[in-house]
């Protein structure tokens, strides 16, 4: 496994290129394009929450006060194009670039030049996208799922199906990366075995992209061929079927969604054991649990179309299937319990929101139970007990271990403490407003209130303002993790040991803080008590 | 059938809500329409719908139950193993035991819950031995109910659009100036969930549905019938219920159908046999009246087909 440093000349000295431009827009350095990304993700975090934030004002209350109707379901499809494609992948992206090689003793990325073109290519995918709102006719308003017949009355179906393919150009450019970086680039003794479970579920998760993004591309393309060259893929008149894109679609949507919780997954199993002193229970059983839930991903896609009046055999099919799932999750859950059983633990920022992790994205997972019984879904299906469902394993699941990351890998970064201080106020703001805000939509969809509705009944007015002071309150509070960062990036004075944490194991602390922006040049010399997962008997 | 009347009286009004709350939670009578603070799913009003209130409740049950042992251990795991209190970390990282019990109970309890859904979805998927058709069509943004047949026998244009109330029409647009409060039908407020023209089913009939839309997709979902089915342009789809208890069951659309896909709500009226039939012969004369002439064009058309032709365009009509 060993090889030499393979990453272009262009600069041999130490330090990062003086020229801004140079620097971040011809940047190949994973270091400095993992901070891309991170930026570029926070950006599109607080504008897909704007968007947000006038879906819960207009929710506030009973009656139209604030948009048209029209408007709002731009909103919904917007809010949800931006937090997944522009927020959740490219943080994970973001965390994988500067933390991959790092891990693994790489000096950088095994195509550095490919990195460079699939961040760039985001900015231009998202300003297509949301340039749509200001263009005559608006922006997309048939949902993120982008259902034919009904997406295919909009205008900018052109707009939208280029941004996909761009981002999905730059997911798969990005996957490609990341396997080879693992596959070829670890440091010799660093066994794939050995490997940090984040290394490992980004490993998974980089084929998952690889399967899905074409398909999803597929997908699209025949949307654009059907609205402009008069094709009848999903038209019933013209001999196509419309449930065929649903079938497509969530071919590739199924495994989308692991994609956003898997590295969520690898970087709960490196927080928790760093804070509770005690290596990560079942290091196997925790690579096995995911790679099963990745290779399940792929069989339970129809458990979305339970109401499109699918045959028997095919909903029990698919209704069993998804309840397999709960298996190897429930399994992840349990170790993560047992890595906190017998610790010494210690409660810093990014184990907090490590530990709310467990426990929000689990009830997130008890609501997936229940849906995947099918005749109880016949209820649940897109009403509000969704919406509540996926905000806890999205919001408290995916972006909650993306908060706990960047506080556990910030010191790493910048080479100062962030402010614990407010790092906890960031947090308690952040766990309690999150709950107001979701949980109560669990009632309303019991109640029999639908998703994607701008105005409701009076009688569900009472838990919508609930959500709605709660959704305002956790939008409030991601300002302090901003404040936090940029105190953290340029104020902060306490300096940042190599080893950040008292119970760190891995490679990465082995570098300086700030990490030197190239670092493994030589391949370290690796001793198996330096790793969190060094000598791994079960 | 439920609408106990909550006046807008600040004390009594809490008072109510809060029976309201045990009824919801612990649903000895079940109503069927939403109510202010309902937290969980109603037992509904059909054959089939206890199947789904059921298996909601056990599968909450299960996750409670699962969810106090794993949160239990860890909040005592974060209370005893605390660096602050002392604690040494321990250097075990593996129970094989422990890995093959919390494998192996997940899996049995699964296996309960699939067997018990499996039998609900059976049982939902027999539309057979129905007396009833009635075609549901979703549009953009109202529903066209067809009656189809009944009884064995089958109904001539007895069909209608049914779409969102005037009051409510009015109240949403944008900065309307009128309070949603406002709009109530015998005390209970049926903002958004109130239509024009009811469809009007017998209780205590087997009834099929077959769905299908003209334009996109839409849903057709009545809580209290336990199930929503899409409507899907090209497609029809089937299912079926049958109404055990008189009353106006709302629902509204549930699949995104465009700018007013809020706006085409469902209301399905179930009245006694006796009633439902004097009601759909009334739609039925009212279809077809007893007319003593037939209108030129269709006994001429009708005419070189046979001898009746004065009959024909009366009674049958031709299906186009």
């Amino acid at each position: 496994m060993a090889h030499d440093a393979t990453h272009d000349h262009h600069d041999d000295h130490h330090g990062a290129p003086s020229n801004f431009f140079v620097r971040w827009c011809m940047s190949t350095n994973h270091k400095d394009i993992g901070t891309l990304y991170l930026v570029f993700s926070l950006l599109m975090f607080f504008i897909g929450g704007s968007f947000a934030m006038v879906i819960r004002a207009e929710l506030f209350k009973p009656g139209l006060q604030l948009v048209q109707p029209y408007f709002f379901n731009e909103m919904t499809t917007m809010h949800a194009l931006v937090m997944i494609f522009g927020a959740v992948m490219p943080a994970f992206v973001g965390l994988g670039n500067w933390m991959i090689p790092l891990m693994i003793g790489a000096p950088d990325m095994a195509l550095p030049r490919m990195n460079n073109l699939s961040f760039w290519i985001l900015p231009f995918a998202f300003a297509l996208l949301l340039s749509t709102l200001f263009l005559p006719g608006g922006g997309p308003a048939g949902g993120w799922t982008m259902y034919p017949p009904l997406s295919l009355q909009g205008d900018s179906v052109a707009y939208l199906v280029f941004a996909v393919h761009l981002m999905g150009i730059s997911s798969i450019m990005g996957a490609i990366n990341i396997i080879a970086t693992i596959l070829n680039m670890r440091a010799p003794g660093m066994d794939l075995l050995k490997m940090p479970v984040f290394v490992w579920s980004w490993l998974i998760t980089a084929f998952l992209l690889i399967a899905v993004m074409p398909v999803l591309a597929g997908a699209v393309t025949m949307l654009l061929t059907d609205k402009y060259f008069g094709t009848s893929f999903f038209n019933a008149a013209g001999g196509g079927d419309p449930v065929l894109f649903q079938h497509i679609f969530w071919f590739f949507g199924h495994p989308e969604v692991y994609i956003m919780i898997l590295p969520a997954f690898g970087l709960v199993s490196e927080i928790i054991p760093t804070f509770a002193r005690k290596p990560i229970f079942g290091y196997k059983a925790m690579v096995f649990a995911i790679a099963s839930i990745a290779f399940l991903s792929f069989i339970v896609w129809a458990h979305h179309m339970f109401a499109v009046g699918l045959p028997l055999g095919g909903e029990i099919f698919f209704m069993y299937a998804t309840m397999l799932i709960a298996v190897p999750t429930g399994v992840k859950v349990f170790n993560w319990v047992s890595t906190m059983w017998g610790g010494s633990m210690t409660f810093e920022t990014p184990m907090l929101f490590a530990i709310a992790f467990v426990i929000l994205f689990t009830i997130g997972g008890f609501s997936g139970l229940m849906l995947a019984l099918a005749p109880a879904d016949f209820q649940y299906h897109d009403s509000y007990f969704v919406v509540a469902h996926f905000h806890y394993v999205l919001v408290t699941g995916a972006i909650f271990a993306i908060i706990a990351g960047t506080y556990y890998w910030l010191p790493k970064w910048t080479g100062h403490m962030y402010s614990e201080f407010w790092g906890k106020m960031h947090f308690w703001n952040s766990v309690i407003w999150v709950n107001v805000l979701f949980f109560p939509q669990h009632f309303l969809g019991l109640a029999g209130m639908p998703r994607r509705i701008p105005d409701y009944n009076v009688a569900f007015a009472n838990f919508n303002m609930i959500s709605s002071i709660g959704g305002f309150l956790f939008g409030a509070s991601q300002l302090i993790f901003v404040g936090v960062i940029i105190h953290c990036c340029f104020f902060s004075k306490k300096k940042a040991p190599d080893r950040v944490w008292e119970g760190a194991k891995g490679l990465e602390w082995t570098v300086p803080s700030p990490a030197p922006f190239h670092t493994f040049e030589l391949p370290p010399v690796i001793h198996d008590e330096e790793l969190a997962h060094g000598h791994v008997e079960d | 059938m439920t609408s106990g009347g909550i006046r807008p009286g600040s004390i009594k009004r809490a008072v109510a809500a809060c029976a309201l709350f045990a009824l919801a939670m612990f649903g000895g009578v079940a109503f069927a329409n939403p109510q202010p603070g309902q937290l969980n799913m109603t037992r509904g009003a059909s054959e089939w719908s206890p199947e789904a209130y059921f298996l909601n409740n056990v599968a909450l049950g299960v996750c409670v139950v699962i969810g106090i042992l794993v949160f239990g251990a860890m909040f005592i795991a974060m209370f005893r193993f605390r660096k602050s209190r002392g604690a040494v970390a321990e250097k075990w990282s593996h129970n094989t035991m422990l890995e093959i019990v919390w494998t192996t109970i997940p899996v049995i309890i699964l296996i309960v819950l699939a067997y018990l859904a499996t039998g609900g979805l059976r049982t939902f998927a027999d539309t057979t031995g129905s007396e009833m058709t009635v075609k549901v069509t979703g549009y953009q943004w109202k529903w066209r109910y067809d009656y189809v047949d009944y009884k064995g026998k089958a109904i001539e244009k007895v069909g209608f659009m049914s779409k969102l109330d005037y009051e409510s029409d009015e109240t949403r647009q944008l900065n309307s100036g009128l309070d949603p409060n406002a709009v109530k039908v015998d005390g209970y407020n049926t903002y958004l969930i109130n239509v024009d023209k009811p469809l009007v089913v017998p209780v205590g009939v087997k009834i099929r549905f077959v769905i299908t839309a003209g334009d996109v997709i839409h849903s057709w979902w009545v809580p209290a019938l336990g199930w929503k089915m899409d409507a899907i342009p090209g497609i029809v789809n089937a299912a079926w219920t049958n109404i055990t208890e008189p009353g106006e069951y709302r629902g509204q659309c549930a699949e995104l159908c465009g700018q007013d896909h809020g706006f085409m709500p469902i209301v399905v009226k179930a009245v006694p046999k006796e009633e439902f039939e004097k009601w759909l012969a009334d739609q039925q004369a009212q279809a077809n009246p007893p007319a003593p002439a037939a209108p030129a064009g269709a006994s001429t058309a009708a005419a070189p087909a046979t001898a009746q032709a004065t009959e024909a365009p009366v009674s049958q009509g031709h299906q186009g």
